[in-house]
């Protein structure tokens, strides 16, 4: 049975499984889900009125048997940023999408009734259901609850109260196969399912799998992909250190951002670095390496426990420990691990909420440092609703306006992550010119100018970054159409069977013969459409900026500022 | 010539986190590599004073040389 689209429509609470237009036949994760809210969505439509839409899509390769190829792709017009939003997240829902057949689910429309509804998913049915029970409940209870009631083996995709109370900050949380969460955080979409008033998701495959057209060939291929990763040397530390191997990295280049962004360099570095967190997760018998979804060989997760060796947080990632961390000024991990556990709990994302912090301790909120009524605020103001809960619920722009902070680190409205653009000077470009805010994921130019992968290119000078993050966004718009996991990107960019075995393993699935050409014009196709969402929704080339203090507050220690012109930062789109 | 030697990651096992270490004027960082007993294939990054180095490069009296395996994330 082919793959079908699942239509679910608040308004009237219809549901209908409907064939896959030719269009979009080809299309999975990121690149499905921008063509969809493209056709569908008017792009002046409000994020949280019913004529948005929430869409998600497995990738070209979810539920088969490829490593790292569970990655769940989100997409909807963003509360937070008024720009389309794909936003990618790991657990089981990916591939058990794909496995029911579903290339696409589609939310529209709202209901007018003040009630709460789930929605279950099979390979031939799609209900809605009235939901009383877990309304208001946090994610961690409603994972519990649902995979006790439901067998474990099912997906469960829910948001918190901060997606039931519309916060611009809101993710989705995906369960992953241990129960814990991993979350689709960025640009509000948490907030999105709440406008719906969807409060979870289920998933059930049943006995139904992917047909593969090819199975040989898909063996051959994955068995070369899978080695080009399992090789690769930044695998490895991934592995062993998790992601957070950053921290000592990016503060020893001066580019970590310290005190809402004014330093390069954070004296605690070392108390939150991977290094630490290793040894500690070792002493409390915890588990360094561990993996979002069945199938990924790379297993940059880890499980992070308490000091009474109790589980306190899983997927303890680098960009929320930095922006917990050095941001905030926290070098307490205990604290940082606590805060991150709240905030997956309450459903929020961890980047825009903790630069959000950064910029109220600025404003004197709260003191830089104090971890403690960080975790308090989370849970009783941002989890409770409060007023200040809402503001810092709607992220650091919403603080910055609220308290008359000027410095306030965000691109169309989102946060900038862990990485100065002053600093990185390719991450200046990216933050600038990606269709979706300031996000890192979407041309990671800190592997060439940081790390040494993909070559390298001196991160404090301008020459050549353009190009790289045009390149990079290029890319990685087609790597997020494949449901891979963005960190298949590292042994791609240095190993030359890597790329060329991923084009097979699509050609085997789907009986196509698509060349490395092929998949650099989808990137292409799927900027472009997202641009012109945006353009058709209000946005320029003035929202292409940085925001002013990184052009004339030097940043300590190399002190640099962000000197790309406005022409230099527009040629981007040249292609 | 005195410097302070960082190491990162797993090149911190049985060796040490930072060290202020004497070497002849002319050392290079592939030399101090070397000297650690660290494989040099195994070297994803080196910085001086917080810049990327080559491993050629020979440091100065007072520099701060910092050595990393390949190292990822995002
Ligand atoms: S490498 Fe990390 S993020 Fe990627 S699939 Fe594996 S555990 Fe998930």
């Amino acid at each position: 049975m082919a793959d079908k689209i699942f239509r679910v429509n608040m308004s009237d609470l219809s549901t209908s499984i409907e064939d896959v237009p030719q269009a979009w036949a080809g299309l999975g994760g990121r690149g499905l889900t921008s063509t969809i809210v493209a056709a569908e969505v008017p792009p002046t439509c409000h994020p949280l009125g019913p004529n948005n839409k929430l869409v998600l899509a497995p990738g070209l390769l979810s539920g088969t048997t490829a490593a790292n190829s569970g990655r769940l792709s989100a997409g909807a017009k963003s509360p937070l940023t008024g720009t389309i939003k794909e936003s990618n997240a790991g657990g089981s829902s990916a591939q058990l999408l794909a496995r029911a057949g579903c290339k696409a689910l589609i939310i529209e429309g709202q209901p007018k009734e003040d009630k709460w509804y789930s929605i279950a998913l099979t390979p031939d049915s799609i209900t809605v259901s009235e939901e009383t029970a877990l309304v208001g409940k946090g994610n961690y209870e409603v994972a519990k609850t649902l995979s006790g009631k439901l067998g474990g083996k099912q997906g469960v995709i829910t948001i918190g109260p901060a997606g039931e109370m519309k916060m611009a900050s809101a993710n989705l949380s995906v369960m992953d196969p241990d129960g814990n969460l991993r979350s689709n955080g960025r640009g509000g979409l948490g907030a999105v399912m709440g406008s719906k008033k969807v409060k979870y998701i289920t998933i059930d495959p049943k006995d139904r799998k992917v047909e593969v057209a090819d199975p040989e060939a898909f063996k051959t291929a994955n068995r070369a992909f899978g080695k080009a990763l399992v090789d690769n040397q930044v695998s490895q530390t991934l592995k062993t250190y998790g992601t957070n191997a950053l921290v000592n990295v990016i503060n020893e280049a001066g580019a970590l951002p310290t005190r809402n962004f004014t330093s390069g360099q954070f004296d605690g570095h070392d108390k939150i670095s991977g290094e630490t967190m290793y040894d500690i997760i070792q002493e409390r018998g915890g588990k360094p390496s561990h993996n979002c979804h069945a199938g990924c060989v790379i297993q940059c997760s880890q499980v992070y426990n308490d000091k009474n060796k109790q589980y306190k947080t899983a997927g303890f990632e680098y960009e929320s420990i930095w922006a917990m961390g050095a941001d905030c000024c926290v070098d307490d991990l205990d604290d940082i691990a606590e805060a991150d556990w709240l905030m997956d709990d309450i459903g929020i994302d961890t980047i825009e909420t903790s630069v959000a912090f950064g910029v109220a301790m600025e404003a004197g909120v709260l003191q830089f440092g104090d971890g403690k009524t960080m975790c308090q605020m989370i849970k009783d103001d941002i989890g409770k609703g409060t007023p200040l809960g809402r503001i810092l619920g709607n992220g650091a722009g919403s603080v910055g306006r609220s308290f008359g902070v000027t410095r306030v680190p965000v691109v169309k409205n989102q946060a900038i992550p862990a990485y100065d653009p002053r600093t990185v000077k390719g991450m200046a470009i990216t933050y600038a010119t990606t269709p979706m805010g300031a996000d890192h994921t979407t041309g990671y130019a800190v592997a060439t100018n940081i790390l040494g992968v993909g070559g390298s290119l001196d991160p404090l000078s301008k020459d050549g970054q353009v190009e790289l993050s045009r390149n990079l966004q290029i890319a990685t718009a087609a790597i997020d159409s494949t449901g891979m996991c963005l960190f298949i990107a590292f042994a791609a960019l240095d190993d030359p069977n890597c790329l060329p075995a991923l084009i097979d393993l699509i050609n085997a699935r789907y009986g196509l013969s698509l060349t490395g050409d092929d998949v650099t014009a989808l990137g292409k196709t799927i900027l472009k459409t997202e641009r012109a969402f945006n353009q058709a929704a209000g946005f320029n080339n003035a929202d292409d900026r940085l925001p002013e203090f990184f052009y004339n507050e030097p940043l300590p220690p190399h002190n640099l500022v962000v000197d790309f012109t406005g022409e230099e930062i527009d040629s981007f789109w040249n292609f | 010539m005195k410097l302070t030697i960082k190491l990162f990651a797993y090149f911190r096992d049985n060796r040490f986190v930072s060290e202020v270490r004497e070497f002849p004027d002319t050392t290079t960082v592939g030399a101090i590599i070397d000297q650690l007993g660290i494989d040099r294939e195994a070297v994803g990054i080196t910085m001086i004073n917080s810049r990327h180095c080559k491993v050629g490069t020979v440091p100065v009296d007072g520099d701060v040389v910092a050595i990393f395996p390949m190292v990822g994330g995002g």
